[in-house]
């Protein structure tokens, strides 16, 4: 494998799980045992009621472009490597995530049907990205 | 409790942006607007007695708001930094005149200034965007902006060449602003859409210019504002408003918090859109004046596309906007971009406006706007004839 130069996710105590998680494939999300509602990126209390019954629930992977763009021109050097799909997926269940969308940029459009793909981009990281689905 | 009509707007300093820094530093360049904004006011420095300032990427610090102090030799019964992206310099107005209202002062000194060094590290994100973005590349406020643009072209039909039309107009609004940086060639819509695709679906002209400059404001009480040289152009309406940072968790990419900031402003002031002579709202990018005119009730939601395209934008035109070109044709000097709205707002009031002057300009709406499309200050000043 190549050296990887991007920036990668330090996982803190608060995400930790869900970076596990990913490295086995498998996207899993907190949910607030109060207000019901699903909760992306990882909090230490519910962002939406403030509670703190929060637990870790695996969730479908399946969703929608929300939005997207094609960065052509990187602001970060460690992109400068070819146009890349930016883009915001909006889970079935309700939370949107930054993501990248793994398709070639022509095919990309927003409200597009999309679906989990685990990107290990180094032996110790999965990013979590979509492809069409 | 309301902050109409509590404090004016009474001097402005304002450099000429420069593309290339050379030997310019930051704090150099906040002397050199202070001195200009006193002046301009009539005051001397001795009359400063409050300080508002915004942190320079090219020389940060923390216990900032002193140090600058120090350095500009001033004594201060309040000083603070307003650290709310491009918003901050519209937010600063607001906050010295409640400081004023509050009898903690009576002569604010809001300044920022900046240094555009490319390459240079800049303060980092916080953690949780360290982690959650920058892995996927979301770095910047170029791909935010361009996300925002193509959801609104989906939900609305919102086209290319109407959000070129803005960056048009700007331009030609430019053309008679001898501060602006890029004011020696008029732009065409077909200029815009043949000039490089950065991030789909915004071109090169649609992005603001990274240069150097500054720009200060002194705001003052109405005692202070009586002895003025200039007429004081007064706050008469504020609102502030925020409910992300990242756009991906905003609760809307087309619908901002501009609309809750604009409707305290409005609210506030008594007044409505249609009263404004002159709008300057924030314009990092053509998409950024067409979701601040919607949202603050110009035009209807998702009419903001064919909005720009009928109407004249030009300081002649129907709907005066950003007359000093916005920060597409004036460059972006840092903080000192977002100041450049609320400058130009006070300029037109005094009638400064030079060969861009908007005939009649006695109200003014202003909006500042930080991140990506995050922390939003709305502004209503007012000159009383």
């Amino acid at each position: 494998m190549s050296e990887y130069f991007k920036p990668l996710p330090k996982p803190t105590p608060t995400s930790r799980p869900f970076w596990e998680a990913a490295k086995r494939h498998e996207l899993t999300i907190q949910r607030c045992g109060a207000c019901k509602s699903f909760v992306y990126y990882p909090r230490d209390r519910c962002p939406k009621c403030f509670s703190d019954q929060l637990s870790w629930q695996r969730v479908s992977g399946r969703g929608k472009l929300y939005s997207y763009t094609v960065v052509r021109r990187a602001s970060a050097r460690s992109f400068a490597d070819g146009p890349y799909v930016l883009g915001i997926v909006e889970l079935d269940e309700g939370p949107r995530m930054t993501t990248n969308i793994v398709a070639a940029p022509e095919k990309v459009r927003v409200e597009m049907p999309v679906e989990v793909y685990f990107d290990d981009v180094t032996p110790d990281r999965t990013l979590v990205k979509f492809k069409p689905a | 409790m309301s902050l109409k009509g509590k404090a004016a707007a009474i001097g402005i300093g304002e450099l000429k942006p420069v593309k290339e820094p050379g030997d310019l530093t930051a704090l150099g360049l906040m002397a050199r607007v202070a001195a200009e904004a006193i002046a301009d006011a009539g005051l001397e420095k001795k009359d400063i007695d409050g300080f508002l300032v915004g942190v320079p990427f090219s020389d940060p610090g923390m216990i900032y708001p002193a140090s600058a102090a120090e350095v500009l030799g001033l004594n201060v019964r309040m000083l603070n930094q307003v650290d709310i992206g491009g918003a901050s310099p519209a937010g600063m107005i607001w906050r010295a005149a409640a400081a004023i209202d509050a009898g903690m002062c009576n002569a604010v000194l809001c300044v920022v200034a900046d240094l555009n060094k490319s390459g240079d590290q800049r303060p980092p994100v916080i953690s949780v965007q360290r982690e959650f973005e920058a892995p996927y590349g979301n770095i910047g406020a170029n791909c935010g902006y361009a996300m925002i643009a193509h959801r609104h072209m989906y939900e609305y039909g919102t086209t290319a060449r109407q959000m070129a039309k803005v960056a048009v107009d700007q331009r030609a609004n430019a053309l008679k602003n001898p501060l602006a940086t890029f004011n020696d060639k008029a732009l065409t819509i077909d200029d815009v859409l043949n000039s490089r695709m950065i991030v789909d679906p915004l071109h090169l002209y649609e992005i603001v210019s990274p240069v150097s400059g500054g720009a200060a404001i002194i705001v003052a009480s109405p005692e202070v504002a009586k002895r003025a040289k200039n007429p004081p152009v007064w706050l008469i309406g504020a609102g502030e408003y925020a409910n992300h940072s990242t756009i991906t968790y905003a609760p809307s990419l087309t619908e901002s918090p501009v609309k809750p900031a604009a409707e305290a402003a409005f609210k506030m002031s008594g007044l409505q859109p249609k009263d404004m002579n002159l709008v300057c709202p924030y314009d990092c990018y053509t998409i950024t004046v067409i979701v601040t005119l919607e949202d603050a009730g110009f035009c209807k939601k998702g009419q903001g596309g064919p909005f720009v395209a009928e109407h004249d934008l030009t300081y002649a035109g129907d709907l005066p906007c950003n007359t000093h070109g916005g920060q597409l044709s004036f460059g972006q000097p840092g903080l000192a971009g977002g100041m450049s709205h609320v400058t130009e707002g006070i300029r037109q009031l005094m009638g400064r406006g030079g060969e861009r002057q908007v005939k009649n300009a006695a109200l003014a709406y202003v909006n500042g706007n930080g991140g990506i499309m995050s922390e939003q200050a709305s502004l209503i000043l007012e000159r009383r004839s």
